[in-house]
């Protein structure tokens, strides 16, 4: 039973970047903008979320260093792609290639550091529970955070006007303007949302993962996430099954690893990278019937005055 | 008072051709201020950049060393670029180029292999390329896969499996366990140009690359299709084009030479398979693709430029400790400033006064 609760942490502890990032790229799209930059906005906020902890000693400040420093990121990309029209799939690559290098310059002074990471939670009594009681009492707050992310917005999606409206501008940005709403203005929102989130899913991985910073440490996560959108059908509970299901997929390559399978360790390693690409095709085959993408997903729009 | 955009009637000329010189203006003005904050000497940090390298022939030769994968790298991309096709996955292209024909070169290791080794390396290396590109390409489509995030996670499997190779079964016994194959032998080589130079004969492949490709593009049917296939697609279909046809096409020459591009990078500069053999080829180019205006001479010019930006991140980094993260960052800040003057070709800025807009009611 202890090892049954020691994967099923260990896949946790490696979906959440993946289901935190997702979950903002989700709302992103949804607004019919497609930011490849996560991966660039994720390491920007792992590099200013180490040195915001350690230069503070607080996992929340770093937290929010994080956020703040991916929301700059995302603020590039809108003045890019929205501002100025420029080919958002171009931004996005621009966009990662600034941030590894940004990253590797703010963490230079950072490598070989380390911190106290975040701590899990302890109730007692709730967390002492058998079985169940350390896997739903006692984990970091950005595995509770990331849940309630993607609550937030799947209530904010479908249930509410403001989340209707988004959802209008990702399938006709021309009749959402057309009604007079302020496609250019709702789409800076949303970009800036999934720019936080990256941040912040970057800021996981130093401040929760491993309690240290080195460069590249996101290691393609950021473009794994982008494929999870995907995978999703640009819907929030699917993205949560296909976040956990590619956590898993990282810890038994691990795992596999550990046991000395006679499998060199390179192939395990490849794994979560193959699965993706053998889920896209399998999902995009599938979904012979019609795409159930944004209809404006990538597309510019200038509005007409 | 807004600032907002407006599409011209026409596209600009002017701006169309001063466009990249603005850009690198501009991505120079961005350092001079990014020098300042890192404490250097802003005008001794850009001479170390962009005129240090051109004073010696021993950089100078270099500068053409590192463009020669830049170069034929971007020449593929921008054939799919102006396909309307994204393969961003030319990293693992070049790997996976340098492997199969590094296959040949370590086999033959001290037998006494005759002068077909180095074409028959760089024929596999080429066909190697090309096929690892049509996985991205296929299953696009055949599945309506996203190539871009597929030929991006295969950038991530040809590393790993690289690295299994030189740790493994291909690693030198005599190499005191570093993961590295033993050095190539001289039929396994690329030629120099210069005896004792840097200088070698890919420089001049990269060249007849970009010779063939400004012939395919502006004197072909092949080159028309691909250009009218991105630039109006509705048009293309009208005139019978097959788009995914030219999907295929240009994903497996810009496969084919990013692997070509591999094997020569392997073959002479480097000469053994090793893991890091590119320090960012592959997406570098991306940028000289967009710097070169996905045209073969523009694209000549700009990989030139950003081989000049790694010799010169290289010098400044020893010469002035500024870090070689710095040169990531000037080419990430180029690629928007590049991208943002394109823009101005088609759009123009134009200020709105509010009140005009109150008028209309849809303040």
């Amino acid at each position: 039973m202890e090892l049954v609760e020691a994967i099923i942490l260990a896949v946790l502890a490696a979906s959440t970047p993946l289901l935190i990032a997702a979950t903002g790229e989700l709302v992103t799209e949804r607004a019919g903008v497609l930011n490849l930059g996560v991966e660039g906005m994720m390491i920007v906020g792992a590099a200013c979320g180490f040195a915001g902890a350690w230069l503070t000693g607080s996992i929340f400040i770093g937290a929010l260093f994080g956020i703040v420093a991916g929301t700059a990121m995302s603020l590039i990309f809108a003045l890019m792609a929205l501002g100025l029209a420029v080919n958002q799939v171009a931004t996005g690559l621009a966009l990662t290639i600034l941030g590894i290098g940004l990253s590797g310059l703010i963490g230079a002074g950072f490598v070989g550091e380390r911190i106290k990471p975040a701590v899990d939670l302890y109730i007692p009594g709730l967390t002492d529970i058998p079985l169940v009681g350390r896997v739903l009492f006692g984990e970091n707050a950005f595995v509770y955070c990331s849940i309630a992310l993607i609550i937030g917005v799947w209530w904010f999606l479908y249930r509410t006007r403001a989340g209707l409206i988004l959802r209008a501008c990702g399938d006709n940005h021309v009749s959402a303007h057309a009604l007079g709403y302020p496609v250019l203005r709702i789409r800076t929102f949303a970009v800036m949302f999934g720019g936080a989130c990256a941040g912040l899913a970057g800021a996981y991985l130093p401040l929760a993962y491993t309690p240290f910073f080195i460069p590249g440490m996101t290691a393609g996560r950021g473009w794994i996430a982008l494929a999870l959108v995907v995978f999703s059908s640009w819907r929030p509970g699917r993205l949560v099954v296909g976040a956990y299901l590619f956590g898993a997929v990282t810890i038994l390559q691990l795992h596999a690893q550990g046991w000395g399978v006679g499998i060199p360790s390179q192939f395990m390693s490849a794994l979560p990278y193959l699965a993706t690409v053998i889920v896209l095709v399998l999902l995009s085959r599938a979904r012979t019937g019609g795409s159930t993408a944004p209809a404006a997903l990538g597309t510019v729009f200038v509005p007409d005055r | 008072m807004q600032l907002v955009l407006e599409k011209r009637t026409e596209r600009s000329n002017t701006i169309a051709l001063v466009s990249p010189l603005i850009a690198i203006a501009l991505t120079i003005v961005t350092m001079l201020i990014l020098f300042a904050i890192l404490g250097k000497n802003p005008l001794l940090a850009l001479h170390a950049y962009f005129i240090a390298p051109l004073t010696d022939g021993y950089s100078l030769q270099e500068i053409a060393v590192k463009a020669t994968p830049l170069v034929m790298i971007a020449i593929g991309l921008s054939l799919c670029y102006l396909a309307n096709a994204w393969n961003i996955g030319a990293e693992g292209q070049f790997l996976i180029g340098a492997v199969a024909g590094g296959w040949i070169a370590v086999k033959t290791q001290g037998t006494d292999a005759g002068a077909w080794v180095l074409p028959a390396m760089l024929v596999l290396a080429a066909a190697a390329g090309a096929l690892y590109a049509l996985i991205p390409a296929i299953c696009k489509v055949k599945f309506g896969a996203s190539e871009i995030l597929t030929s991006l996670m295969l950038v991530y499997v040809a590393e790993l499996f690289l690295d299994y190779l030189v740790r493994g079964p291909w690693r030198d016994p005599h190499g005191f366990n570093f993961p590295t194959t033993a050095e190539f032998d001289p039929v396994a080589t690329v030629p120099l140009l210069i005896e004792g130079g840097r200088l070698h004969l890919g420089s001049i492949i990269a060249l007849l690359v970009v010779a063939a490709t400004a012939i395919l593009l502006g004197r072909t049917i092949k080159g028309f299709e691909i250009r009218v296939v991105g630039a109006a697609p509705r048009a293309a279909r009208f005139g019978g084009f097959n788009a995914n046809q030219l999907i295929i096409l240009t994903f497996a020459v810009s496969g084919a030479l990013a692997g070509l591009a591999g094997m020569i990078e392997v073959a002479g500069p480097i000469g053994h398979l090793q893991p890091g053999i590119s320090p960012g080829y592959g997406f570098t180019a991306i940028i000289v693709a967009f710097l070169g205006r996905l045209n073969p001479i523009g694209i000549l010019i700009a990989g030139l430029f950003l081989a000049l930006t790694f010799i010169g991140g290289e010098q400044a980094q020893i010469t002035m400790k500024i870090p070689l993260d710095v040169t990531k960052v000037f080419q990430g800040i180029l690629l928007f400033y590049v991208l943002a003057c394109d823009s101005l070709i088609l759009y123009r800025f134009k200020l709105v006064f509010p009140n005009r807009q109150v008028a209309r009611g849809t303040g």
